[in-house]
C-alpha cells in the first residue's frame, strides 16, 4: 500500500502536493504521451488572456548560472481555446486538479478571462498571474503593488466562484504587504514565486540574448529566494500557499512544505527533465521514511 | 522520445571547429532524418539540440560546430565518457515528399542531418543531387561523404578555396540537372536565399533557441502561415510554403 500523500488546496483535494508550474508544462496534452498525467496532483496551465498572443519574437531563452531566463511572453490561444479545446482535451487524459493561468493588461480583462474560465467545469482553480515579467502594461504592473493586486483580486473574486490563488511576482521590495492586500482582497491562496528578472548580454555582439532584452529568471537558483517568500507569507497569511522556484526534487518538495507551502510547484526542471515531475512524485515516500515524516500535511509551515 | 544514457565513442576534429561525436546506447526512439537530440552538458542547465547527422545500429552520430559555452564543454569530452540524451524530438524530412530529382542544400554545419537524409533517401530508391556552402576550405565536410553515395555535389566557398567562389546558390547552379524538391538546413540567412531562388517545393530544417525541446514551454516559436509553431515540436523540418519568411 502506498503512502497517503494527498493534500488539500483551497478545498480542492490533490492526491499529492506536485503541480508542474504555468508555462513549463504546455497545456498539459503535450506530455500525455510521455507518463500517466494521473501521476501528478495538478496541472498548472500555460499562462492564458482573454484574446490570443503571438508572444514574443526570438530568441525568448538563454541560459545562465543555476537557470535560465526566458522571455515567452504569453504565447496561448487565448481563454476561449483554452476553455473549448485544450481544458476539455486534457480532462480526457487527467483526473487530477486542472489550474487555468490567467494574465491580463487591465482588470476588466483579467474578469472577463476568468469569468470565461468559470463557465468551464473543468477548471478547479484559477490561478491568477500578476507578476508576468514579460509582458508591457500587464502582468507584473498588477503584482508589485499592493493596491493594484488587491483591486485585481477583487475584480476578479467577482467574476468566478472557482477558488482563486494569486500568483506573486518576487520583484518587490515588501512580498508581505501584497501578499496581505490579495488576501485581504479575497484570495483564496497564493502562489509564489514567479521569475525574477533578469538580463544577460552577448558581449561578441554587444546586445542583449534575449530578443525582448529582459526576460525572468527561473531554476535551482532562485529556490533560497522563493523558500524565503514563501515562509515569509505563510507566517503572515491564512490563506494556503503554493510554492514555485527552483524546485527539482522531493527533498525540494518537503523543504518548500517545511517553509509553508500547502502544495508545491515544478518548473523549469520540467524543461530539463521532461520526467521530473513522476520522479520527485515517485521519490516522496521514500523520503519521508528517510526524514520521518507520516503524512505531508504535518509539515506545513513546520519551520 | 526516450531519455537514457549514451557512451561517448569518438568525438574527433571533422572541420575547422567543428567536431564529430558518436554516441552508443539505446536508438530505439532516435527517429529519422531532420530530427534530433537533447543533450546535457555537463555543468550546464539547459540541455543543448544537435540533429542527428548520421546512424548504425545503437550508434548515432552528431557533428556539432564550437560555438560557445556548451559546445565548447562537449569538445572537451573524451570517448568513454557518458551523456543523458532525449532522443526522438520533433518532425523530421518528410522522405515521401521526394519527387523524380531531389536537391539537398546545406550551409556549414547545417550540412550535417542531410546525410542521414540522403542514405534514407538512396534506400528509398529517389534519386538526388548535393550542393553545400561553406565558409571556406578549412569549414568543409562531407563532400566525399555525398560523393560515396553516388551524388553530384557541388561545393561553393566565400573566398573560393573550395569549389565555386560565392554562396549555395552559386552551387545549385553549378548543378547539371532538374529537380522537383529541395530539402534545406542552414542558417536562416541562407535557407531565406533558397527557399527565394528555388522556384519549386521543398522544406527547410529551422534553428531556434530553444528551451525545452520537447514542446511544452514555447520557448521556440516561429510565425508561420498556420499561426506560431514551436520549431522543436511543430518542426524543426517545415514546408517552404509553410515559413514566413518576412515575419522570421
Amino acid at each position: 500500500m502506498g503512502k497517503d500523500l494527498s493534500v488539500r488546496l483551497c478545498g480542492v483535494k490533490l492526491r499529492n502536493p506536485v503541480i508542474p508550474a504555468s508555462g513549463t508544462f504546455g497545456f498539459g496534452l503535450e506530455a500525455a504521451d510521455w507518463f500517466d498525467l494521473d501521476l501528478l496532483g495538478g496541472i498548472s496551465l500555460k499562462g492564458t488572456t482573454l484574446e490570443a498572443r503571438p508572444g514574443n519574437p526570438t530568441p525568448r531563452i538563454a541560459e545562465c548560472a543555476g537557470g535560465m531566463l526566458n522571455s515567452v511572453g504569453l504565447q496561448n490561444p487565448g481563454v476561449d481555446a483554452l476553455v473549448r479545446e485544450k481544458v476539455p482535451a486534457l480532462r480526457k487524459r487527467f483526473s487530477g486538479a486542472i489550474v487555468a493561468n490567467i494574465s491580463g493588461f487591465s482588470e476588466e480583462e483579467y474578469a472577463a478571462a476568468c469569468a470565461a474560465a468559470d463557465r468551464c467545469a473543468d477548471i478547479d482553480l484559477i490561478e491568477l498571474n500578476v507578476s508576468c515579467p514579460n509582458v508591457r502594461h500587464g502582468g507584473m504592473a498588477f503584482g508589485t503593488d499592493p493596491k493594484c493586486a488587491a483591486a485585481v483580486t477583487r475584480a476578479v473574486k467577482e467574476a468566478t466562484r472557482k477558488p482563486v490563488l494569486v500568483k506573486l511576482s518576487p520583484n518587490v521590495t515588501d512580498i508581505v504587504a501584497i501578499a496581505q492586500a490579495c488576501e485581504d482582497a479575497g484570495a483564496d491562496g497564493l502562489v509564489l514565486i514567479n521569475t525574477l528578472l533578469g538580463m544577460r548580454i552577448d558581449i561578441k555582439t554587444r546586445r542583449p540574448v534575449l530578443a525582448n532584452t529582459t526576460g525572468g529568471y527561473s531554476g535551482p537558483g532562485v529556490f533560497p529566494v522563493a523558500v524565503r517568500m514563501v515562509w515569509q507569507v505563510a507566517r503572515a497569511c491564512r490563506i494556503p500557499v503554493v510554492g514555485c522556484g527552483g524546485v527539482r526534487s522531493a527533498e525540494d518538495v518537503i523543504e518548500m512544505m517545511m517553509a509553508g507551502a500547502t502544495a508545491v510547484e515544478v518548473g523549469s526542471e520540467n524543461l530539463r527533465d521532461p520526467q521530473a515531475c513522476p520522479r520527485i512524485v515517485a521519490q516522496l515516500p521514500e523520503v519521508m521514511d528517510r526524514l520521518g515524516i507520516e503524512n505531508l500535511k504535518d509539515i506545513i509551515g513546520i519551520v | 522520445m526516450k531519455q537514457g544514457w549514451f557512451t561517448i565513442c569518438e568525438n574527433a576534429r571533422l572541420a575547422r571547429d567543428t567536431f564529430r561525436m558518436v554516441l552508443e546506447g539505446d536508438c530505439s526512439a532516435v527517429g529519422g532524418s531532420g530530427q534530433f537530440v537533447q543533450v546535457s552538458v555537463p555543468g550546464l542547465y539547459l540541455r543543448r539540440p544537435f540533429s542527428v547527422s548520421d546512424r548504425d545500429g545503437d550508434r548515432l552520430v552528431l557533428v556539432y560546430k564550437c560555438v560557445g559555452q556548451g559546445t565548447a564543454a562537449l569538445v572537451a569530452m573524451q570517448p568513454g565518457e557518458k551523456l543523458d540524451l532525449v532522443t526522438g524530438l520533433g518532425q523530421g524530412f518528410h522522405v515521401s515528399a521526394a519527387g523524380k530529382r531531389s536537391l539537398l542544400v546545406g550551409g556549414s554545419v547545417g550540412t550535417a542531418p542531410l546525410l542521414l537524409l540522403a542514405r534514407e533517401l538512396q534506400a528509398a530508391g529517389k534519386a538526388f543531387d548535393v550542393a553545400l556552402g561553406f565558409g571556406d576550405i578549412g569549414l568543409a565536410f562531407y563532400v566525399n561523404e555525398f560523393k560515396a553515395l553516388g551524388a553530384q555535389v557541388k561545393v561553393a566557398t566565400q573566398d573560393g578555396s573550395l569549389g565555386r567562389e560565392g554562396l549555395v546558390t552559386d552551387a545549385i547552379r553549378a548543378l547539371d540537372g532538374t529537380y522537383d524538391y529541395y530539402y534545406c538546413c542552414g542558417s536562416k540567412p541562407m535557407m531565406r536565399a533558397v527557399c527565394a531562388a528555388l522556384p519549386f517545393d521543398g522544406e527547410c530544417s529551422m534553428e531556434e533557441r530553444m528551451g525545452c525541446g520537447t514542446g511544452i514551454c514555447y520557448g521556440c516559436s516561429i510565425p508561420t502561415r498556420s499561426g506560431m509553431r514551436r520549431v522543436c515540436a511543430d518542426g524543426p523540418v517545415f514546408r517552404k510554403e509553410e515559413l514566413l519568411w518576412e515575419k522570421i
